[in-house]
């Protein structure tokens, strides 16, 4: 093959199927290995901490500057369509339903799917092609407990909080565009959207970022630890984490979202 | 349970040796896809005993060694470690075994974000049962039997190559294991530096007659190995008298296409007719 060839190699469907349900098999392993971890000794603590720290810590500016530009702009987007009707006033139960129950929780998972489905993807990948996980095993460590486990961990436990973050800076960022854009009073705006809220929307709006924590962490981990080929190989990892985890997050808030309402009802 | 605490400088002659083989592959095979890549392989590693693998890239020698510490399963035949069959071995089981087998990868393998002590110190700390200061004791009788204490608190990236080969070795030595597993040493090293290494595997070779099988590509490596000892007193490795022999038996194991072609001592390699054998040698 002369330089700048260029061959497509194309496989055949079964071939393609097999791969895909041997891929699903073996992260459905890595899942089902890191939650047993939860219940076996040692338990890496310190590794998850630590985790937490990089994850929550490391994640709270992206989520702060989104969660209040996406509350801002939702407020002003439905400010126009709003005021035709004489309903300005509703901004605020629009803003405070709309983020606590989905912008909130999606938008911060997919911010962190970005940041650490990738980071983890190419931290654990590099650890692959180096050999790394090899020596680990070698030297009587259980990879999925020391590095996966503390990692599905951290990552639940930080979305869940930086969800929490991420709806209130969203009605901060709601509140500044209704009271210096629109003129509207910020005392009513805060109790309005405040009484809007029901145990319904908050349950909703805390069970997804469990879930979405949960799919962020194990594809990132699943793709760092499936890496092969190099640096190359990293890459491609790291790319295919972040958009797998990142549309599996839309998928799974579909059908949660679908499951809570036939559970809980409509509002 | 923690590890042995015989101090590194303490010679291992007193140490009994066990029966049987420290390893013992019986036609072992092995394929990634459709590409064959260990077929019917069948030896043996007696205790105290160093083997040298040889072979062309691909013919099966870093799978081999990956095999026997249960990385990864053959596809048929039975492996034996210490006296344990790991062929169907779980991954849980194998982590105690693992606990009296040191390897060092080729590439050192050196967990990056840690700093010289803590990869030394890994197994140790991993354990849970050694004190922080035997931990520091320990890693330091390591790291001075390869001569690197001074870079206990550096990372992997701000040493040379040969430098990490080295706290590999001392990561794999820090236990005492019963067996050591080489996996192209010297691989990417200048001549000066893996004389170095070659000194530090003969060393360990010879003070701890610890059972080794050590891939290499270089030849020379194995003959010297073959060729000299290691003299305690002096510090340094001196050539074999001429027709002495070495007191740890040596031996040669040459695969090609998967196949074993020849496994046998310096002097039956030496006598050899097998042509392929003669030109790889030559």
């Amino acid at each position: 093959m002369a330089a700048g060839d260029f061959q497509v190699q194309l496989i055949s469907p079964s071939e393609f199927a097999k791969e895909k349900i041997q891929a699903l098999q073996e992260y459905a392993l890595l899942v089902g290995q890191s939650l047993a971890n939860l219940f076996r000794r040692p338990l890496y603590v310190t590794d998850m901490i630590q985790q937490a720290d990089l994850i929550g810590v490391g994640s709270l500016p992206i989520v702060i500057l989104t969660g209040g530009f996406t509350g801002a702009v939702l407020a002003l987007n439905s400010a126009s369509t709003l005021s035709r009707f004489g309903s300005l006033t509703l901004i605020a139960q629009l803003v405070s339903v709309g983020m606590v129950t989905e912008l909130g929780p999606v938008i911060t998972g997919l911010m962190v799917a970005g940041r650490n489905a990738s980071g983890m993807a190419s931290e654990l990948g590099s650890m692959t092609v180096t050999e790394q996980i090899d020596a680990m095993r070698a030297l009587g460590t259980d990879p999925s407990k020391k590095l996966v486990t503390p990692r599905l961990v951290a990552t639940v436990i930080m979305l869940f909080f930086l969800t929490i973050i991420s709806d209130l800076l969203g009605l901060v960022g709601g509140n500044m565009v209704s009271t210096l854009l629109l003129g509207l009073d910020s005392r009513q705006y805060w109790t309005s959207a405040w009484q809007s809220l029901v145990w319904r929307d908050v349950t909703t709006g805390l069970i997804k970022p469990v879930l979405f924590g949960f799919v962020i962490s194990t594809v990132g981990c699943y793709f760092g630890m499936s890496t092969r080929g190099g640096t190359q190989g990293v890459g491609r990892s790291t790319t295919q984490a972040v958009v797998v985890a990142s549309v599996l997050i839309l998928v799974v808030d579909f059908f949660v979202t679908k499951l809570l309402i036939a559970l809980l009802g409509y509002r | 349970m923690p590890a042995p605490t015989l101090p590194l400088e303490t010679p291992a002659t007193e140490k009994r040796q066990p029966s049987g083989d420290a390893i013992r592959f019986e036609n072992v095979s092995l394929a990634f896809d459709d590409k064959r890549v260990l077929e019917g392989v069948s030896f043996c590693l007696a205790h105290g005993e160093t083997k040298a693998l040889f072979g062309v890239a691909g013919s099966g020698k870093s799978t081999l060694l990956k095999l026997a510490l249960g990385l990864i399963k053959p596809d048929s035949g039975h492996i034996y470690v210490l006296g344990e069959e790991i062929t169907q071995m779980s991954e849980n089981d194998l982590f105690k075994l693992r606990g009296r087998i040191g390897m060092v990868f080729q590439e050192s393998a050196l967990f990056d974000s840690f700093t010289v002590r803590e990869n030394v110190a890994f197994r140790l700390i991993e354990d849970g049962d050694v004190s922080e200061e035997e931990i520091e004791r320990r890693v330091r009788e390591a790291l001075s039997f390869v001569e690197l204490e001074h870079t206990l608190d550096m990372f992997p990236s701000e040493l040379s190559g040969g430098m990490r080969r080295r706290v590999a070795i001392a990561r794999a030595i820090i236990t005492q294991p019963e067996v050591i597993l080489y996996d192209s040493p010297t691989g990417g090293l200048d001549p000066v530096t893996s004389t170095t290494i070659v000194e530090l595997i003969v060393k360990q070779r010879d003070v701890y007659k610890t059972s080794s099988l050590m891939v290499t590509h270089r030849l020379q490596d194995a003959f010297i190995m073959a060729t000299h000892y290691f003299n305690r007193k002096a510090n340094k490795m001196f050539p074999l008298a001429a027709g002495a022999r070495c007191e740890v038996p040596m031996a040669f194991l040459i695969l090609r296409e998967g196949k074993v072609i020849f496994d046998g001592d310096i002097e039956e390699l030496a006598k050899t007719k097998d042509e392929y054998i003669r030109e790889y040698i030559s």
